[in-house]
């Protein structure tokens, strides 16, 4: 019986634990936007504003995941060598695209309006990124991974209901399936986009 | 008027037959895996589309994109009302297939939207509309219409000049063309004394201009961070497509997640 009782105490002190230390997705968003905007908007040189994205990209985004994700079907045939390899190369490949489309921006103002839990491991967090007189305003979704609620994590941006993520996927999966399966062509194609 | 109707009805009659089991031949697959309601769509003649799509990017390189480049020098207004009055001109396609999906509110807001804004806003230049609290509603074509009706999307492939579609949506397309557009009626199918041909073509390629200009940045950025452009427009166009089709605009509802539930990084 005391054992039971030191069970529930230990699990509902867990849970407290959780809910003190979980980090809210919206707040997440905002922040590393406003990191984003504070680095696009200094005057700092390309170079040194590509690292310091990449860096926050580094910590809010689930590359990994998003990784083998985009692999869809391949990645339950690929060796654990291969498997190595293409996170490697994914995260290169995630960082050098993700800061190119970035740093053209100078500064992007987006306001999150509202957020929604799928289930335990996922929320999607919903922004608007403001209109400017080149573009009107566009709806940005953002899939938040929450299994760690202390450290949730950036999985896949919708924008104007289209996965971005999604496409990288069908996107990779065209190249191998256009290459016989043969998954070393994707490699070779992203060797060469890094080189570029 | 009558007997393009009935035309009109047939054929979609037969095509929406002709949709639904054409893969049943194994001629061609039209509805390909279903993925938690996302249906992957086929892309019967990828070699010849990837031509086709090679073509356009020339064409869009020499032409699309320096007259897009252009527009935006005029400022914002005028840009502005150009978009409002193509916008208004699209609406008389959206109210008959806001009646054809069943959708008999929206096909009211729209109708109202059209009339106020094409008087009171002089030819739909001004959204007084949006003013008066009457707030804009997403568009609705045919092919959007057939597949609310159950029809698949058939093969995927890309018109020269029209880009990426399907067969279903070129059908859709079809339809303008034989009486379903009231603004194509009046300039090419009719001849009325107040409209000529050339108000038509002018208005569809001020369209494509309008869009164009709208997504010079966001094109640039595909086309710098793809490493298979052909294969993420492809995506790109049917996931808009498929969204638009069930009529969903929250995210929740438009993404499978089988994929994603297996990968846990954490």
């Amino acid at each position: 019986m005391k054992l039971i009782k030191n069970l529930i105490v230990f699990l509902f002190l867990l849970n407290l634990n959780n809910i003190l230390y979980a980090k809210d997705p919206s707040k997440l968003i905002i922040e590393i936007v406003d990191e984003a905007a504070a680095v696009l908007s200094s005057d700092d040189p390309v170079e040194s504003k590509i690292i310091k994205l990449n860096s926050i990209a580094e910590s809010s985004v689930d590359i990994n995941g998003i990784g083998m994700y985009t692999l869809g079907k391949y990645r339950k045939s690929i060796s654990d060598d291969q498997k190595s390899k293409y996170q490697k190369l994914f995260k290169s490949y995630f960082l050098k695209s993700f800061s190119s489309r970035l740093v053209d921006y100078t500064n992007p103002k987006i306001n999150v309006v509202s957020q929604k839990k799928i289930n335990d491991k996922y929320t999607i967090v919903n922004s608007i990124l403001e209109a400017t007189s080149k573009r009107p305003q566009v709806k940005i979704d953002w899939r938040i991974y929450t299994k760690n609620p202390e450290r949730p994590l950036i999985r896949d941006l919708i924008v104007e209901g289209l996965s971005l993520a999604r496409t990288q996927k069908e996107e990779f999966n065209s190249i191998i399936q256009n290459n016989d399966g043969d998954i070393n062509v994707l490699f070779k194609t992203l060797e060469e986009f890094l080189i570029k | 008027m009558n007997k393009h109707l009935s035309i009109f009805f047939i054929i979609i009659f037969l095509l929406i037959g002709n949709i639904s089991f054409a893969g049943d031949d194994g001629k061609l697959e039209t509805n390909g895996n279903e993925n938690n309601g996302y249906k992957e769509v086929k892309d019967c003649f990828e070699k010849i589309n990837r031509g086709v799509f090679a073509f356009n990017q020339g064409l869009d390189k020499v032409v699309f994109k320096p007259l897009a480049k252009g527009y935006r020098i005029f400022p914002q207004p005028i840009r502005s009302g150009t978009s409002n009055a193509l916008s208004n001109l699209s609406t008389v396609v959206t109210i008959p297939n806001n009646i054809l999906q069943g959708q008999i509110k929206e096909s009211g807001v729209n109708s109202a939207r059209f009339l106020i804004n094409t008087t009171l806003g002089v030819a739909g230049i001004f959204d007084v509309a949006s003013y008066f609290g009457i707030k804009k509603r997403d568009k609705e074509d045919y092919g959007q219409t057939l597949g609310v009706w159950g029809a698949g999307p058939g093969c995927y492939f890309v018109l020269p000049v029209l880009g990426p579609t399907t067969v279903r949506d070129s059908l859709g397309s079809v339809v303008n063309l034989i009486g379903g557009d009231p603004w194509y009626n009046v300039t090419v199918l009719n001849n009325t004394q107040y409209f000529t041909d050339s108000d038509y073509y002018v208005s569809r390629l001020i369209s494509g201009v309008d869009f164009r200009a709208k997504n010079l940045e966001s094109f640039e950025s595909l086309e710098k961070s793809s490493v298979d452009l052909y294969a993420s427009v492809r995506s790109l166009y049917l996931q808009d497509r498929y969204r638009k089709v069930r009529n969903i605009d929250k995210t929740t509802e438009t993404l499978s997640d089988d994929d994603w539930e297996e990968l846990d990084s954490q």
